[in-house]
């Protein structure tokens, strides 16, 4: 308790640092991974592809970030073993934010590609299990998390196999296919503005004090998908369509109205990315933040102080302003064999299973789930080539990066311990 | 900082480079019309200059072929087999070899056309060129094909493409048999060792279009397959 009230102060701007850090980190890596799809088919300019991020990144941690936030917070720890001595999740917390940090950091410069989600998780189940006690970590909601990350990629590529399936037989094996496109496409546009503000309305306003009932919410999602379809039907209007083009490639025409299509993919990307990962760098400093405010008592209910998503928003934004710019130039060079046909099919589904995962509170990898769902299209015959290489290296990038955030994050556990707590 | 991103899943098509590389050889395969028309003429520095091209054209489709397969490691996930592409890419090639076996053979012996035959054996070599240029329009298509996913009309235009390349083919055959015939009539007036190259130079020209056949077949089979 001493250690809390003395500290408090200066705890709480370490895991501030930390976690801004953390979300800075993202928005300068992961998130290239969310809109890299967008910038490699071509359908977005890097320049477009930021600010899209900047304003749907945020607009996903503040509007639908708080159930992984709770989760990461309180859900994988059993607060019980805590309340005799908060301070020892006080400093948990704080390690695992800088454990994962430095993770990101090194997994970043050696080139592997790693998950902030799976850094962070490992990181605090490590610090409770070893630093407190095997008890203090609830073993059955981890396990839940741990089993996510298999599903979700197969669940995101289920769904793409079924999208682009009913892309090829909606528009490519018609007749025509443009005049299909160009009926069918607006109709994606407002199926993936329903789903995303369905699940931002029924689960992420809560916390900002707006509460619908359920016929409402599918009302105002309705709405909100209709003029979505509309402002995609007036853009496809205004689309020039270059006969030349076409007889090089019958369907460079078809992918022009799939690239407008991929802008609304790309936005939904954006917002589940955000309303997923924010919580890795914002959940344990909300942990932190909430024990200092209430003098080291863990309270169950506690609600989220009113800075921290916009903390982690602007951490992420930052990231991108300074880095993204550097990262997705590299991602724009790659010579990839992406259409936006494509593109559009794997992004909308991995949104919408991150956006699903993020409103049950479970902390998924987006990157696995994207992946998922471009192996999802690539099963339905949609691409030319995928590298099972570097698949293989991300799966056993996820099993290294859960010890050596754990590993991490209990050394700094104890440091922090050592140098806090008068001996 | 590239590995780390999502792109490093996608490898790079291979279709690309095949479209590229029967493009290649259909080309090599058509220098030997004005090759021949140089033979007729009997300008052997024109003709060398044109063999000299035609041989810059197969080295170049050699570098594709090989590209093509470097390219191919066996942990891709393709929608094609990644043995019948192999496949492909080599009974490709065969007819950018044989363009050139058959113009180093004529020119190294500056071997004659009499020319009672010159205007059918230049219509036969003219329609066996043809049927390669049926496989360049069928693979020209695959690009297509991937669009729609493997499926639909797509696969019917190519269906069509082989089924003109068969029949092109089996003109040529009876092209074959008639321009034999016609070298077998004035057979006596020739020199016997320049016949038995005649006839040679004949099969070889209808290897090309053979080979274009077994590309169609090779195709065929790999869509078949899937």
């Amino acid at each position: 308790m001493d250690i809390i009230a003395q500290y408090g102060f200066e705890l709480v701007l370490l895991a501030g640092l930390f976690g801004f850090f953390m979300a800075w980190g993202i928005g300068a890596n992961d998130v290239a991974n969310a809109m890299g799809t967008s910038v490699g088919s071509k359908a977005l300019t890097i320049k477009q592809a930021i600010i899209i991020a900047m304003i749907f990144e945020f607009a996903g941690a503040y509007l639908a970030g708080g159930e992984v936030t709770s989760t990461i917070r309180k859900g994988i720890i059993d607060s019980a073993y805590f309340v005799d001595q908060p301070h020892l999740l006080v400093f948990g917390m704080v390690s695992a934010l800088l454990a994962a940090g430095i993770w990101l950091l090194v997994a970043s410069y050696l080139g592997w590609p790693v998950s902030t989600t799976h850094s962070i998780v490992g990181a605090i189940v490590g610090f409770a299990a070893v630093g407190v006690s095997v008890d203090a970590v609830t073993w059955a909601k981890v396990g839940g998390i741990v089993g996510s990350w298999v599903i979700t990629p197969l669940i995101s590529g289920f769904f793409a196999y079924v999208i682009f399936m009913s892309a090829q037989k909606l528009i490519f094996n018609t007749p025509d296919p443009l005049a299909s496109a160009k009926r069918y496409v607006p109709i994606y546009m407002a199926l993936s503005g329903f789903i995303l503000s369905l699940v931002t309305i029924k689960k992420g306003l809560k916390h900002i004090g707006i509460n619908f009932s359920t016929s409402e919410a599918f009302m105002i999602s309705g709405v909100i998908a209709l003029i979505v379809a509309l402002l995609g039907v007036i853009a496809i209007r205004r689309l020039k369509i270059d006969p030349a083009a076409d007889k090089r490639m019958h369907y460079a025409s078809v992918e022009k109205v799939f690239a407008i299509l991929m802008i609304v993919t790309a936005c939904c990307m954006a917002f589940a990315h955000g309303s997923n990962d924010v919580a890795n760098a914002i959940g344990p400093l909300a942990a932190v933040v909430s024990i200092v405010e209430n003098g080291g008592e863990i309270t169950k209910k506690a609600t989220l102080v009113w800075w921290i998503l916009p903390l982690g928003g602007i951490g992420i934004v930052a990231g991108l302003a300074i880095f993204g710019r550097r990262v997705m130039a590299t991602i724009g060079q790659g010579i990839t064999h992406l259409t936006p046909s494509r593109g559009f099919a794997a992004e909308l589904a991995a949104a919408t299973t991150v956006v699903l995962a993020s409103s049950t509170g479970l902390p998924i990898s987006t990157t696995q789930t994207l992946v998922g769902a471009v192996l999802g299209v690539g099963m339905a015959r949609g691409i030319a080539a995928l590298n099972l290489g570097v698949i293989r290296n991300i799966v056993i990038s996820w099993i290294v990066t859960l010890p050596a955030g754990a590993l991490l994050s209990i050394c700094i556990f104890f440091m922090l311990k050592g140098i806090f707590s008068p001996a | 900082m590239s590995m780390n991103s999502i792109l490093g899943v996608f490898a790079k098509s291979p279709i690309k480079p095949l479209q590229e590389h029967i493009t290649k050889v259909h080309k090599c395969a058509e220098h030997l019309v004005p090759f021949f028309k140089a033979v007729y003429a009997n300008d052997w520095k024109k003709a060398a200059n044109i063999r000299a091209e035609l041989s810059q054209l197969e080295k170049g489709a050699d570098r594709l072929k090989r590209e093509l397969r470097t390219n191919l490691p066996k942990g891709l996930f393709m929608p094609i087999d990644r043995t019948d592409l192999l496949e492909l890419v080599t009974q490709q090639d065969k007819i950018a070899n044989t363009a050139k076996d058959i113009s180093g053979r004529v020119l190294g012996r500056q071997l004659e056309i009499p020319a009672p035959i010159q205007k059918e054996f230049i219509e036969y070599l003219i329609r066996c060129i043809d049927t390669a240029g049926f496989a360049v329009k069928a693979i020209d298509e695959l690009d297509e094909l991937l669009e729609t996913g493997f499926q639909g009309k797509e696969l019917q235009i190519i269906d069509n493409l082989l089924t003109e390349l068969d029949t092109v083919e089996d003109t040529t055959d009876s092209m074959q048999i008639a321009l034999r015939h016609s070298l077998h009539g004035i057979e006596q007036d020739i020199n016997p060792v320049d016949v038995v190259f005649l006839y040679n130079i004949i099969e070889w020209i209808g290897d090309l279009a053979d080979f274009a056949e077994r590309v169609g077949d090779r195709l065929e089979l790999m869509l078949a397959r899937s």
